[in-house]
C-alpha cells in the first residue's frame, strides 16, 4: 500500500493497483481512455519520485524528465506526490459538422477544427465527451485542405462512447478534440516506394487518410489497399475505392471477406493474408497496418520476415476500450 | 587512448543496422526461432538492441546476475549451449554482412562469449 499525494489530499494505492485504477476508486476526476498505455489521455506528473520505467513507455523525452507518466501503466514502488493534468490542457472546443452512416454499424463523423495544419492525415486524436469520458479515433482524411477531421466510429457492442455518438450526438454539438497523435502517417519522400496498406474494420480510417495524401503528394510507386472484415456488410467505401482505383493506375483496392464465400469482386479470406500471399517479397516497400491489434502484430513480423524494414513499417493497433462491455 | 568498439563500429546507427538484419536471421532459423517471443516484436527489438549495445561494448546496464535471470526462462525451454552457438554464428554473419572489419567482429564476439554461462545459467 502505498500514498499518492495530490495536493493536500492523501489516497491509498492498493498493492498491483495502477494510480488510474486508485484514483478512480477514489472519486478522484482524471481523465482516461484506452487503459493499455496507448491513448496518453491519462499522463499526469510525479513530482517528487522517478516513476516506473514501464509507466513512461513511449512518452516523448521530454516528458519523461520531467516525471509524467501514464497513471494506467503504474503500479507505483512507493509513495507519489503527483499532479493531475489540466482538464484543458491540450483539448479545443470542436464543432460536429457531420454525421452520416457508412454501413450498418459504422459512422463517418466530421469535425471541424480550427489549426487543421497540425494534424496529419492516418494520425489519432482522442474525442472526449463533456463528462470526461474518453476514446482515441484516426484521421481519415487530409485536415488541411478541408479544415476538418473525419474519423470512422463503429458502434460497439456495449461501447459507451461510440453508442453515445452513433445515437446522441447531432450535428451542431460539440465535442473536445485533443492534439494530434502517433505516427502512422505519410511522408513525401521516396515517392516512386510501393506502399502496402493493410486493414481491417475501421482500419480503413487512417489508411484512406494516408493513401489520399499519398495521392495528393503524387505519390508515383504501386499503392496497394488491402481492407478486409468478416461480412461483405462490415466493410464500406467500397465503390468509392474502386472509383479511386480507376482514376489512379498506380492504385489497387482489393476488399476481402473473411467468413464464408466471398462475393464477385471480394477476395476470400483475411485481409493481411491476402495482402501478403500477394507480396511475397517486400524488401523496398512501405508497409501501414491498421486495426485489430493481434492482425496489426502478426503481420508486423510477417512483413519484416519478407523484407521490409523495419522503419518502413508503420503500425496502429487499435485498442478497444477494457470498459467497452460496461 | 583509443576510442570504443562501439565508436569504431558506429555506435547506435550501427545497432540498429545490425539489429533489422539480425533479428530477421534469428527468426527464420528453426533452430532457435521458439526462444523467441511469438508475438510481440517491439519488445523483443528492444531487447535485441540493448544484445548489440553490450556486444559492442557500448553503454548498457546489464549485471551477469541479469543476464542470468533474463534468460532463465529459455534455458528451461531446453537452451543451451548448441542454441548460444547458433546465436553467435548469425552476430557474425550479420557484422559481415554490414562490411565490419574482422578484427572488430572478433572483439564483438569476444564479449557476447564472455556472457555464455550467465545466459545458459553453468
Amino acid at each position: 500500500m502505498f500514498d499518492l499525494l495530490i495536493k493536500n489530499n492523501r489516497f491509498t494505492c492498493r498493492p498491483g493497483e495502477t494510480v488510474l485504477d486508485a484514483l478512480l476508486r477514489e472519486n478522484v476526476n482524471i481523465p482516461y481512455g484506452c487503459r493499455a498505455g496507448i491513448c496518453q489521455s491519462c499522463v499526469v506528473q510525479s513530482l517528487d519520485v522517478t516513476p516506473p520505467a514501464e509507466a513512461q513507455g513511449n512518452l516523448k523525452d521530454t516528458l519523461k524528465s520531467s516525471g509524467h507518466f501514464l497513471a494506467c501503466q503504474c503500479v507505483p514502488e512507493q509513495a507519489m506526490r503527483l499532479k493531475l493534468p489540466a482538464q484543458e490542457a491540450g483539448y479545443t472546443d470542436c464543432a460536429v459538422i457531420g454525421s452520416e452512416l457508412m454501413n450498418r454499424n459504422t459512422r463517418l463523423l466530421i469535425i471541424r477544427v480550427n489549426d487543421a495544419h497540425r494534424y496529419k492525415a492516418g494520425q489519432f486524436v482522442n474525442l472526449q465527451r463533456s463528462d470526461g469520458l474518453t476514446r482515441s479515433y484516426s484521421i481519415a482524411n487530409i485536415p488541411q485542405s478541408s479544415g476538418a477531421l473525419e474519423f470512422h466510429i463503429r458502434c460497439l457492442p456495449g461501447g459507451r462512447f461510440s453508442a453515445w455518438v452513433h445515437d446522441e450526438l447531432k450535428v451542431g454539438d460539440s465535442l473536445r478534440v485533443s492534439e494530434p497523435q502517433g505516427h502512422c502517417f505519410y511522408l513525401p519522400d521516396r515517392k516512386e516506394q510501393g506502399l502496402l496498406l493493410i486493414g481491417t474494420g475501421t482500419g480503413l480510417a487512417p489508411l484512406a487518410g494516408i493513401l489520399a495524401d499519398a495521392l495528393a503528394h503524387g505519390h508515383s510507386g504501386p499503392i496497394r489497399l488491402f481492407h478486409g472484415s468478416r461480412e461483405k456488410e462490415d466493410l464500406y467505401w467500397t465503390e468509392e475505392m474502386r472509383e479511386l482505383a480507376k482514376r489512379y493506375p498506380n492504385l489497387s483496392y482489393t476488399p476481402c471477406v473473411s467468413s464464408g464465400d466471398a462475393p464477385e469482386g471480394f477476395a476470400p479470406g483475411r485481409a493481411n493474408e491476402v495482402a501478403l500471399a500477394a507480396h511475397p517479397d517486400l524488401s523496398r516497400w512501405r508497409v501501414f497496418l491498421c486495426g485489430h491489434p493481434d492482425m496489426v502484430k502478426n503481420t508486423q513480423k510477417q512483413a519484416y520476415l519478407k523484407g521490409a524494414r523495419l522503419a518502413d513499417i508503420y503500425c496502429d493497433a487499435f485498442v478497444v476500450s477494457t470498459e467497452a462491455a460496461d | 587512448m583509443s576510442d570504443s568498439l562501439y565508436e569504431r563500429i558506429g555506435g547506435e546507427a550501427a545497432v540498429n543496422a545490425a539489429v533489422e538484419l539480425f533479428y530477421r536471421k534469428v527468426l527464420n532459423d528453426y533452430r532457435i526461432n521458439r526462444f523467441f517471443d511469438k508475438t510481440d516484436m517491439d519488445s523483443q527489438l528492444a531487447k535485441q538492441k540493448a544484445f548489440f549495445t553490450y556486444a559492442f561494448g557500448g553503454p548498457n546496464h546489464y549485471t551477469g546476475k541479469d543476464m542470468r535471470s533474463a534468460h532463465a526462462r529459455l534455458v528451461k525451454m531446453g537452451m543451451d549451449g548448441s542454441h548460444f552457438d547458433v546465436v553467435m554464428e548469425h552476430l557474425g554473419a550479420t557484422l559481415h554482412e554490414l562490411n565490419v572489419p574482422g578484427e572488430l567482429i572478433a572483439e564483438a564476439a569476444g564479449i557476447a562469449l564472455g556472457a555464455r554461462s550467465d545466459v545458459l545459467g553453468l
